[in-house]
């Protein structure tokens, strides 16, 4: 057996025992009861944050935080590796032309008569669900206006935040909509007038569920081991990519077809060219 | 508001995800994207342009290959043409040879006639001679001196005769 296993071994040997030492001496804490909780994840009354002296959930300070390191990272994509694409792609310009021309593709295929606002709009709010549910794996911890440590979650798990990029996205597709097809337009997107309700909540919904599972799962001692990295880091994951491809897939899917071109038109020209072969 | 829903709120993030997607469109998405349409109509012009290289090195090929093909018949046209000039020369040149050689053989005859003719008449006149001189020598001497001076006369005369045509 090599020295450096050795080491390894017995480094963690002891790091498992001073954890179960740990385990065993300390007291438990007053265990807070499961339902408030839970109606703190979903409510978020008892830990606002105070914003520029706006009272907001840790949802927000999450979405910005999310823009922040989105926006940095972008400017710094631009200013240093953009300049230095080649022509045949390394790994890193691979990645970057593999996710632009992913939701490129899906705004063509999806709205092929109009698609170049989608593509941009589809790239930003696919970006921004994946990386601010993926914060929540990292638990930044922030003072709440009672001046508790909270930590941030998903800003998607926040009504607010749902409501808003589902409220988003319906306006985009009636913009598509009006752009395409005016007034026709218009009537068919309001058509779908359960569409923001339904696209918020999804989110909601669906980032909620994630945040309860695993809240439910840490408010409890027993289930605190390897539990956590199943449901914590996998459900996150599959949340990050699961959402951010359902609402772009959604909202694309939307856009496409209130922007298709009227087909009474179409039936009226052939119809006026049927009767103009006939007339010769 | 049930949920605790906030319309501030609602509004905060849509500002922020608004910045949030101006940002990316002029940061991310649309250099890059620019970048890839560059690429594609690079390599679509390079696709034309080998396209029409390729088109007109087909059609170079083509034209070779035409006169490859005529080349056979012509070189074999030509080679009879030369065939046939060279047999016209040929038979011109074997005429005119025989024409020449006509004239010369004719030209011959008629002067070998003429010669002839001339020895003739001069070894008729000499032999008249030789009898008047054997005559005489006979008349005025010996026989056998006479015979012997006809032989001497005969021979001066073929030499003489020899030297002539010489």
């Amino acid at each position: 057996m090599k020295k450096s296993a050795i080491i390894f071994t017995s480094v963690t040997v002891c790091i498992m025992v001073a954890l179960l030492i740990g385990i065993i001496l300390i007291e438990p804490q007053a265990e807070s009861d499961i339902n408030e909780s839970m109606q703190d994840a979903v409510l978020h009354e008892n830990d606002k944050i105070d914003f520029f002296g706006i009272p907001v959930n840790p949802g927000f300070i999450s979405a910005v935080t999310t823009t922040l390191i989105l926006v940095v990272f972008a400017a710094l994509v631009r200013i240093f590796a953009i300049p230095r694409f080649k022509m045949k792609p390394g790994k890193f310009q691979l990645l970057l032309e593999t996710l632009v021309n992913f939701f490129d593709s899906l705004a063509k295929q999806n709205s092929p008569h109009k698609n170049g606002f989608l593509g941009a709009y589809i790239f930003a709010a696919g970006c921004y669900i994946f990386v601010s549910t993926l914060l929540e794996l990292i638990g930044l911890q922030w003072t709440s206006i009672a001046g508790e440590s909270v930590s941030l979650g998903a800003p998607l798990a926040d009504i607010n935040g749902a409501i808003a990029l589902g409220c988003l996205s319906y306006l985009i597709i009636l913009s598509g909509g009006i752009s395409s097809n005016g007034f026709v337009g218009v009537g068919r997107t309001l058509k779908e007038f359960s569409l923001p309700i339904s696209m918020s909540f999804r989110l909601f919904g669906a980032l909620l569920s994630g945040l309860l599972v695993t809240e439910l799962v840490y408010h409890f001692l027993a289930l605190s081991f390897v539990l956590p990295v199943v449901v914590g880091v996998l459900f996150t994951l599959l949340h990050a990519v699961i959402q951010s491809y359902v609402l772009v897939m959604l909202t694309s899917l939307f856009y496409g077809e209130v922007s298709e071109p009227g087909i009474k038109k179409e039936k009226k020209i052939k119809s006026k060219r049927g009767v103009a072969v006939a007339e010769k | 508001m049930p949920l605790n829903i906030d319309w501030r709120q609602i509004l905060l993030h849509l500002f922020n995800f608004c910045i949030l997607a101006i940002a990316l469109y002029f940061l991310l998405y649309k250099p890059v994207k620019n970048f890839m349409a560059k690429r594609s109509a690079r390599y679509e012009e390079e696709a034309a342009e080998s396209a029409k290289l390729k088109a007109e090195a087909e059609e170079l090929k083509k034209q070779y290959s035409d006169k490859l093909t005529n080349a056979d018949a012509e070189i074999e046209a030509k080679r009879s043409e030369a065939l046939h000039e060279l047999h016209d020369y040929r038979e011109k040149l074997v005429s005119e040879a025989e024409q020449e050689a006509g004239e010369i053989v004719e030209k011959a005859k008629k002067d070998a006639s003429r010669e002839r003719k001339k020895i003739i008449d001069g070894a008729g006149k000499e032999i008249a001679d030789m009898v008047g001189a054997a005559a005489e020598k006979v008349v005025l001497g010996s026989t056998a001196d006479a015979y012997d001076a006809f032989l001497n006369a005969a021979e001066k005369s073929i030499e003489k005769e020899e030297n002539e045509i010489k």
